[in-house]
């Protein structure tokens, strides 16, 4: 198919200054990604010069027949992985005609808390692992200044992505025998070889494929099942942890079209004796980064406990048929938190016990949460909210 | 799946200065590699620069969930030959939180030998000769055999060339090129006498870097057989019967051994092996009893022999240093699923340290 490669590829900067725009948002599952595609005059670098768009809500299950039209609002820009050169992937959130949000859009509630003054002082970090290991080694590199960003004002998160790869047609984990089931866990979790390791072209097209569109991915990893992979997002800036997460989903789904296989996103995919797929979500701010950060570290799980039910109820479909108890989880109804303890609803890093301040790891987020929703919240309960 | 290799292949070093660094380590069983990603933000050369890391040793069989974190501590940097750029592989060893070497941490120990200034004065050299299996993915029966069959008996493999003789040359060439791509010392590579069966040697490499090396060039090589789909086997003895078994034999020298008389210097290590043999042979590798019966070119694993030439030794002497009065000697005893941190520290701690 040597014909259809080179157009796919054809680099038109010679020809025209015209560039085509993606816009990608959320269908009417909460989970299902939508995106069509458009021919802008010329290349575009703010999303507030973009042009609003619409949709057929009527096919996405956003709206009625008679009133179809959804409007679409781009919000963040990234550079197209697929077709290069200055084309572009556009994030955008759902409005009706009249300027509101429609149900499933998430992303403009999410934006409200995190411009609440009181949580931009606070400088919420969703910060990454990563930054808290390279503060402590002093690594000395001038991109990597947690301090420049602590003066920028802004939220970070750092989100882990759990997901299962399926053979197309058998919807049955890739690598997987037909029929039947691969030895026991143990092997795969970070593996290599023919017989542990299921699909990594997908996993490092991936990973090259955000770093090229600007997505802020920091790393990956084979998991405890077979067939199920990592990725990490962050550290972000605040509203744009949901958004570099839905794009890095994005580009994952698309990826994995042209693979041939199916990605999933389901919390406990295979039962038994199975890991489930999670989101685990790293957080931290500015008082907990601070001399005295632990206490504030713990005061604030201790609100997440007491808002635990909310908490679950809003981290992700089919959640309570993967946090069990077993296989690196805490059972749901029961609030659990621990340092280094991977059985646990939240977990301590023993860096940050050590050093008496940093961030703490919610490990309740199922693999199909919306990470708007989760990160907004989190943000909320341990900023905003007071027990009353 | 043009696309696909297009994304794999992506150059980023247009779009960003990140680099992405694949930190590598040895799991609970003390043979099998793991291995993830991190981005770092530019490209990086001292690998005392690059930030320490964890993972959950519960899912490696190397701690229990409830207090599951590992500190892995990057010790040698390699150029990623998959990744290319600048991209990196990183080994590791690994650390409980406290700063101790986990037990199934061999290097930190290794390291510890090879810093004693006895051993740094005698600047020893080695040469690792990996012997390894391919076997074809779902069944686990090396590669060019028939299924629920043999191939015609041992004779026409070795070094040999022809589809009905060697089985899996690619992965063999492709793993020589991304070793060396990669900064590995890698010196060569034949065909080995069971069909399906090869070996690369790396060498000559001084100290703690013989091991870091031998173990980047196994997992390079694991990470090619994945691609392949096929399966690589470390055991000593993949099929019992009349067919060789697969070794790791180190090549070894001092500097004394390397000067003028040497010759006498490497007869009294020999002996010095002789009277630890029992010890060593617990250290070569599980399973060498399979291996090690005498025949297949192999001497018996309880007895110690020695011999200019002779394939059937315990330790071999190459006729070049019986006739300079100088050079090195093969120890033919480790297994293909040795440890090298532990051989070589452990000729090194017995041929130069050790009195008896």
């Amino acid at each position: 198919m040597a014909l259809l490669t080179d157009l796919l590829n054809l680099d038109l900067s010679s020809l025209t200054d015209k560039i085509i725009a993606e816009y990608i948002w959320i269908g009417g599952s909460g989970m299902d990604l939508r995106s069509k595609a458009r021919t802008l005059s010329g290349p575009v670098s703010d999303p507030s010069e973009l042009p609003k768009w619409n949709y057929d809500g009527s096919s996405t299950g956003q709206a009625p027949g008679e009133d179809s039209e959804v409007i679409l609002y781009p919000q963040a820009i990234f550079k197209d992985p697929f077709r290069r050169g200055n084309h572009i992937l556009v994030m955008c959130d759902a409005y009706t005609p009249a300027g509101e949000p429609i149900p499933t859009n998430k992303r403009a509630a999410a934006a409200k808390i995190f411009s609440n003054p009181e949580v931009e002082k606070e400088v919420t970090w969703y910060i990454y692992i990563l930054f808290n290991f390279a503060h402590q080694f002093s690594l000395k590199t001038a991109t990597f200044q947690p301090n420049f960003l602590n003066n920028l004002g802004v939220d970070r998160y750092g989100i882990e992505q759990e997901y299962t790869l399926l053979k197309k047609d058998v919807h049955w984990p890739l690598g997987w025998p037909q029929g039947g089931f691969p030895g026991p866990q143990g092997p795969y979790y970070c593996g290599i070889g023919a017989d542990k390791a299921f699909g990594r072209d997908i996993v490092d097209a991936h990973y090259k494929a955000c770093l090229y569109a600007g997505v802020n991915i920091s790393g990956i990893n084979g998991e405890v099942m077979p067939g199920q992979w990592e990725f990490q997002v962050g550290p972000s800036v605040g509203i744009s942890a949901g958004d570099e997460l839905w794009v890095a989903r994005y580009i994952l789904e698309r990826i994995t079209e042209i693979y041939g296989v199916v990605v999933s996103f389901d919390p406990k995919p295979i039962p038994g004796d199975w890991n489930g797929a999670g989101a685990h979500t790293n957080y931290s701010t500015k008082s907990m980064r601070e001399e005295g950060g632990y206490e504030i570290i713990k005061k604030a799980i201790e609100k997440m406990g007491l808002r635990h039910k909310e908490h679950i109820a809003a981290y992700g479909e089919g959640n309570e048929r993967r946090l069990t108890g077993r296989h690196e989880t805490a059972d749901i109804n029961t609030f659990l938190w621990g340092v280094a303890n991977r059985g646990a609803s939240i977990r301590v890093g023993r860096d940050t016990e050590k050093e008496g301040k940093g961030y703490f790891e919610d490990r309740r987020p199922a693999s199909n949460m919306d990470p708007y929703v989760v990160t907004s919240m989190i943000a909320e309960t341990t900023i905003l909210w007071n027990k009353s | 799946m043009s696309l696909l290799s297009d994304l794999v292949n992506l150059d980023l070093s247009s779009s960003t200065e990140k680099i992405i660094a694949e930190y590598i380590w040895i799991g609970g069983s003390g043979v099998d590699l793991r291995s993830k990603a991190r981005t770092l933000p530019g490209p990086e050369s001292d690998p005392s620069k690059l930030p320490k890391w964890n993972y959950d040793g519960s899912s490696t069989n190397q701690a229990p969930g409830e207090d599951s974190e590992i500190i892995i501590y990057p010790q040698a940097i390699y150029k990623d030959p998959f990744r290319r750029g600048n991209n990196i592989l990183v080994m590791c060893d690994a650390y409980t939180p406290q700063g101790d070497p986990i037990p199934t941490n061999k290097r930190h120990n290794a390291a510890k030998i090879f810093s004693h200034s006895d051993v740094i004065a005698e600047e020893p050299w080695f040469g690792i000769e990996q012997e390894y299996t391919l076997l074809q993915k779902d069944v686990k029966w090396p590669i060019g055999w028939p299924i629920g069959g043999y191939p015609g008996p041992q004779g026409p493999y070795y070094c040999g060339t022809g589809a009905d003789k060697a089985f899996g040359r690619d992965i063999v060439d492709a793993h020589y090129k991304a070793c060396l791509y990669a900064g590995i010392n890698i010196c060569g590579t034949n065909g080995e006498v069971m069909p399906g069966q090869w070996e690369f040697q790396v060498g000559p490499s001084e100290g703690i870097a013989a091991g870091d090396q031998v173990w980047v060039a196994r997992y390079i090589l694991e990470r090619i057989t994945e691609i392949a789909g096929v399966v690589l086997s470390f055991d000593p003895k993949p099929i019992p019967g009349d067919w060789n078994g697969a070794g790791a034999h180190t090549n070894y020298s001092t500097k004394s051994m390397r000067s003028d008389g040497g010759f006498d210097v490497i007869r009294k290590a020999i002996g010095k092996l002789e009277k630890r043999h029992k010890e060593h042979m617990a250290a070569y590798g599980e399973g060498n009893e399979r291996r090690l019966t005498g025949k297949h070119e192999t001497a018996d694993m309880n007895n110690f022999k020695w011999g200019v030439a002779n394939r059937g030794a315990s330790v071999r002497v190459g006729r070049e240093t019986e006739k300079a009065n100088k050079g090195y000697f093969e120890d033919r005893r480790p297994s293909s699923n040795m440890d090298p941190y532990v051989v070589t520290s452990m000729i090194a701690e017995t041929t130069i340290i050790w009195q008896p």
